[in-house]
């Protein structure tokens, strides 16, 4: 038996924000990974609770006519995975969803859930980050699209007013087309475990494949919030294909980051994750989109 | 505390009843319907203990409420048991390979199991790893339960 005083079934998204305007403290629930576990850890307790588990219309996967991929925010972890369309044009998000907690978790996390909570560990967020994420987020006043690097405000903040709520990620047909992305998740353990760092990274080359055109690489854990590591990109956008640029961008991201010390990892140790995964990631990403180094 | 309707189809027979909207399914699969191999473990979605399958998925029933359940199809290790009682493959491969001791992991193991075989697909023992990544064991070493699995695998793959 959870301690909560009252649940509210949204719907429709319209009734989800109806709900909200009625009960204005109840707490939004989606897959239920993070606020059910927060309940039993006796938070939240009395806690009015307004349920989006019902709303199947933001559980697909589709394209935008401009060519937009459009994630519903309650798609869970695995259908990310197993999605045909983001296999087919940006395997790199399935991947990072594939790497949270175990199977089970997998089925009832959400990706909207992941970037809502605020928080940096989130293993889709940084590669949502990485892809330049527009959001779609519906209140009252109707819906208004903002980029995800200005959703987040702080650990576990995020820029959504009373009464809102996301009803959409969209990844705009620059950030994947001709793009090959890669995660890579560092932890202690091979499953069940949060990052000690995240970094998800993505590139395009040039038509001879020679030349990084674009690199846009973003962290989990390196900072309060999933942030990218602007410098590092500008450093290696239009470098060759070749060991000094592999070498050029672990030292690069670390001028962007600002790890601290948890029980997890020292802060030092984080550094060194740092540029180990941007040099692994890079290689990896480069490789995929046919690089030869 | 408000109770409402919720019917579904539970091991093959479609029931339904009044539950508190604060109960997990856990709470209802083992209070209201007595199955009791959904065990309640961690209550954190961490162990793996009350694992179901729901429309094809494996879930962990102790962070799912039992008001979601509307509409699903949901098994239990207790569909797994045959009209005249006998075990089925992999609940007999637990027993042979020794994969079972104090058996409050079992049930969630074996529907994770049931969920990977029934892909019909051949996994590499690090796949398998993977997929069984959702459960703690604290007795057997988890080498005996994988042991299990696979040769369930094989042995419906016509390969063992």
């Amino acid at each position: 038996m959870y301690d909560f005083s009252a649940l509210y079934e949204a719907t429709s998204v319209q009734n989800a924000v109806e709900l909200m305007q009625a009960h204005p403290s109840a707490v939004l629930i989606a897959g239920g990974s993070d606020i059910l576990i927060k309940m039993r850890e006796g938070k939240l307790a009395g806690a009015e609770l307004i349920s989006l588990f019902k709303l199947d219309e933001l559980r697909e996967v589709t394209l935008d006519p401009d060519g937009a991929l459009r994630i519903g925010p309650m798609t869970s972890f695995s259908h990310a995975t197993n999605s045909p369309l983001l296999q087919q044009y940006m395997p790199a998000l399935g991947e990072s969803a594939d790497t949270v907690g175990g199977p089970q978790l997998r089925s009832v996390g959400t990706l909207g859930g992941n970037i809502c909570n605020g928080v940096t560990s989130a293993d889709t967020a940084s590669t949502q980050v990485a892809y330049d994420a527009m959001l779609e987020i519906t209140g009252v006043n109707g819906m208004r699209k903002i980029s995800i690097h200005d959703f987040y405000k702080g650990v576990g903040k995020v820029d959504l007013a009373p009464g809102e709520l996301l009803t959409g990620i969209l990844i705009p047909k620059e950030s994947y087309e001709n793009c090959f992305g890669y995660y890579i998740k560092y932890t202690m353990r091979n499953a069940m475990d949060i990052a000690t760092i995240g970094c998800s990274i993505n590139v395009v080359l040039s038509a001879d494949k020679k030349t990084i055109q674009r690199v846009r690489i973003s962290y989990g854990v390196a900072g309060p919030v999933p942030m990218r590591a602007r410098s590092a990109e500008a450093a290696v956008n239009g470098q060759p294909v070749n060991e000094a640029t592999i070498a050029l961008i672990g030292d690069a991201v670390l001028s962007d980051v600002n790890p601290r010390t948890s029980w997890r990892a020292s802060a030092d140790f984080r550094k060194q994750i740092i540029s180990e995964t941007a040099r692994r990631g890079l290689r990896a990403a480069v490789e995929r989109a046919g690089g030869v180094f | 505390m408000e109770k409402k309707l919720v019917k579904c189809n539970i091991n093959g027979k479609d029931v339904e009843t009044y539950v508190d909207v604060r109960a997990s399914l856990t709470d209802m699969l083992r209070n209201d319907y007595r199955l009791t191999s959904v065990k309640k473990g961690c209550e954190v979605g961490e162990c793996g203990a009350c694992n179901v399958i729901i429309d094809g998925e494996c879930f962990n029933s102790c962070i799912y409420l039992a008001v979601w359940a509307e509409g699903k199809h949901i098994r239990t290790l207790e569909s797994l048991l045959s009209p005249d009682g006998e075990l089925s493959d992999i609940q007999q491969a637990f027993v042979d390979e020794a994969a079972v001791q104090c058996g409050f992991c079992t049930p969630g193991f074996i529907m994770t199991a049931v969920k990977v075989l029934e892909t019909g697909k051949e996994y590499t023992r690090e796949e398998l790893r993977k997929q069984l990544s959702g459960h703690l064991c604290r007795c057997t070493g988890y080498e005996n339960i994988l042991n299990a699995v696979e040769k369930t695998m094989k042995k419906r793959l016509g390969k063992a």
